[in-house]
């Protein structure tokens, strides 16, 4: 039961804090809660974007789902990016955090320069790696090539193609950095300081004290990167369409072709609605799994 | 609570509290450096490109250095393609929506941080749980909503949503908020200053460090953007850089010298924003990661 304010100056400030409010929770309503409402509607509809009403069609969508190839290709390959990016993505941005948390001169410019391909994204970045995984006049493989590894056709291969995606996403794992290091700023090192006093040695220490005491970092940036690989657009978009022979048919790009090419919009509607029960099954599988491995200092110890 | 950006920028103490052997800072150098080259490698390869001359943009083996620099590839991008139209396009529509996200965020932002009203925790786990939602899911009926008000091939669609408090911009101005001392903000009431004087003449002005954050990050998002304009834009002469290039691309597919020449002036803007405010930016992810 929520308090209704009693005195003037408290209900005054109640005021006051809903007209603040206002604007979030105009948006909230026409940009957010309304559309996901409609589209949770929409998907039980054969609605093609006309001014008709649309027309309830029950469950068809979703039954038609299961036998559509397109589906469980889109769905297969964002799975397979996901479990081939994220975890060399963790480990290799947590790696670079603890080597630029090493006390060595000139490191603030390294770390510029390893957060930049983070940074720096979109579709002019697209067009660029492109033409690095070109076969003939791209410089992967012409360093590959120094190496004795002969030419790969990266874009042009579904072999090869979500290996391409992966190195390119590979090259982005900055802004994971920088969260881990403010991470591992806060480790106090009193903690270290008491395990050498116990014996620990270098690699017990990282063991005993860094990885639990970063777990909570990892946890959180293996949430956010997670949702945001499962909606991987613009590089698919740009790089392959989606091909070859629908090798990176992402999920996103799915979803999109249904909407702006097939004009099939209850159809997408249906594919966006089990993207996001994914995505939420998933978060909640994560958050399910914390507490078996995310340390919280300050949480009561268990009784061991 | 604000994260000091010094905090980040200097080096803690490394986790033994001492310092590194000679052997052992000479193999994290080399590491770093080699990491450090290979990460810059497409950038200056992209950058070399635009400046070639087209007949070595294609040779076998690569030419990593024009043997003469030129700014034909740069001249032909202006030639065939509306591109500084594009840029100004992104310019807009990038000082549009900085103006939104500030303004918007910070009203919710003032709202969660600081005014007591039946309801605040409910709406704030709302907006928190918004977050997580993909713009796939909303996409079809916001589509639907905005050709119906026939506002297809306008900015509205684009901007509209940063002028009603973007959740993750408002989230981290409420941070910062709660960093503010209460204390500046109880001897102003006290003065009789409403809340919109607390809000206006007070929390405004300390908040100079936030909404600059707030203004980097919405400038990168509608710079890059490609969702947006793909979805809403049809005609040529309204779009932004990154839909400007994808449709560049879809006719040039094979002129690298070109691509490369529109892909560095898509990317310089940024580069420039980013060296001159990374304190700024580093410390945003961190306000948002990991106090969040």
């Amino acid at each position: 039961m929520i308090a209704l304010p009693k005195t003037p100056r408290a209900r005054r400030e109640a005021l006051e804090g809903y007209i603040f409010l206002l604007p979030w929770l105009l948006g909230f309503l026409l940009f957010t809660a309304g559309p996901l409402l409609a589209s949770f509607y929409l998907g039980f509809t054969s609605y093609r974007g006309d001014r008709s009403w649309p027309d309830w069609i029950g469950f068809a969508n979703f039954t038609k789902l299961f036998q559509d190839e397109l589906f469980w290709q889109s769905l297969k390959v964002t799975v397979i990016y996901a479990v081939g990016f994220l975890p060399p993505g963790m480990a290799l941005g947590f790696g670079i955090a603890l080597l630029m948390n090493q006390r060595v001169k000139g490191v603030s410019i390294f770390r510029t320069i390893y957060y930049l391909p983070s940074v720096i994204t979109g579709v002019a970045v697209a067009v660029l790696w492109g033409f690095v995984f070109h076969k003939e006049f791209g410089i992967l493989n012409s360093v590959l090539e120094w190496f004795g590894v002969t030419p790969i056709s990266w874009l042009f291969n579904s072999r090869w193609v979500m290996v391409a995606f992966i190195i390119m996403g590979l090259w982005g794992v900055g802004d994971g950095m920088i969260i881990y290091l403010a991470g591992l700023q806060g480790i106090p090192t009193e903690l270290y300081e008491a395990a050498s006093i116990d014996g620990a040695r270098r690699m017990r220490r990282f063991w005993n004290v860094t990885i639990p005491m970063m777990s909570p970092t990892l946890f959180f940036v293996l949430v956010t990167a997670l949702i945001k690989t499962f909606q991987i657009f613009t590089t698919a978009y740009i790089m392959t369409r989606g091909g070859p022979n629908y090798a990176t048919y992402f999920f996103s790009v799915n979803i999109y072709n249904t909407t702006f090419v097939s004009l099939r919009f209850g159809y997408a509607s249906a594919l966006a609605w089990l993207l996001f029960v994914l995505i939420f099954l998933l978060t909640l599988l994560l958050f399910r799994s914390a507490k078996f491995w995310v340390f919280y200092a300050g949480e009561k110890e268990e009784a061991a | 609570m604000t994260v000091g950006t010094e905090q980040i920028v200097q080096t803690s103490a490394d986790d033994e509290g001492r310092k590194l052997g000679t052997a052992e800072t000479i193999v994290t150098y080399i590491v770093i450096l080699a990491g450090a080259i290979g990460l810059m490698f497409p950038f200056a390869w992209m950058l070399s490109t635009s400046l070639k001359p087209l007949d070595e943009v294609y040779s076998y083996p690569i030419i990593w250095i024009p043997s003469q620099i030129v700014f034909e590839n740069y001249i032909e991008v202006f030639k065939k393609v509306p591109f500084a139209r594009y840029l100004w396009n992104s310019f807009v529509l990038s000082v549009l929506g900085i103006i939104g996200n500030m303004a918007g965020s910070s009203l919710a932002a003032f709202s969660f941080a600081r005014l007591r009203y039946p309801g605040r925790s409910f709406f704030f786990i709302m907006m928190l749980s918004t977050m997580m939602v993909p713009v796939w899911v909303t996409m079809v009926p916001t589509f639907v909503m905005f050709s119906r008000l026939g506002w297809l091939d306008t900015y509205l669609p684009i901007l509209l949503p940063a002028y009603f408090a973007v959740p993750f911009f408002t989230f981290l101005m409420r941070q910062f908020f709660l960093s503010v001392p209460v204390e500046i903000e109880d001897s102003a009431r006290i003065d009789g200053c409403s809340s919109f004087g607390v809000f206006f003449r007070i929390l405004m002005p300390l908040s100079v460090p936030a909404l600059a954050t707030v203004a980097i990050f919405s400038f990168f998002f509608y710079w890059n953007d490609l969702l947006g304009p793909l979805i809403y834009l049809r005609s040529q002469m309204k779009f932004p850089v990154a839909m400007g290039i994808a449709s560049f691309q879809t006719e040039q597919y094979a002129n690298f010298a070109l691509m490369m020449a529109a892909a560095t002036m898509a990317v310089a803007p940024m580069l420039v924003v980013f060296f001159f405010t990374q304190r700024l930016f580093i410390q945003g992810v961190v306000i948002t990661g990991v106090k969040g």
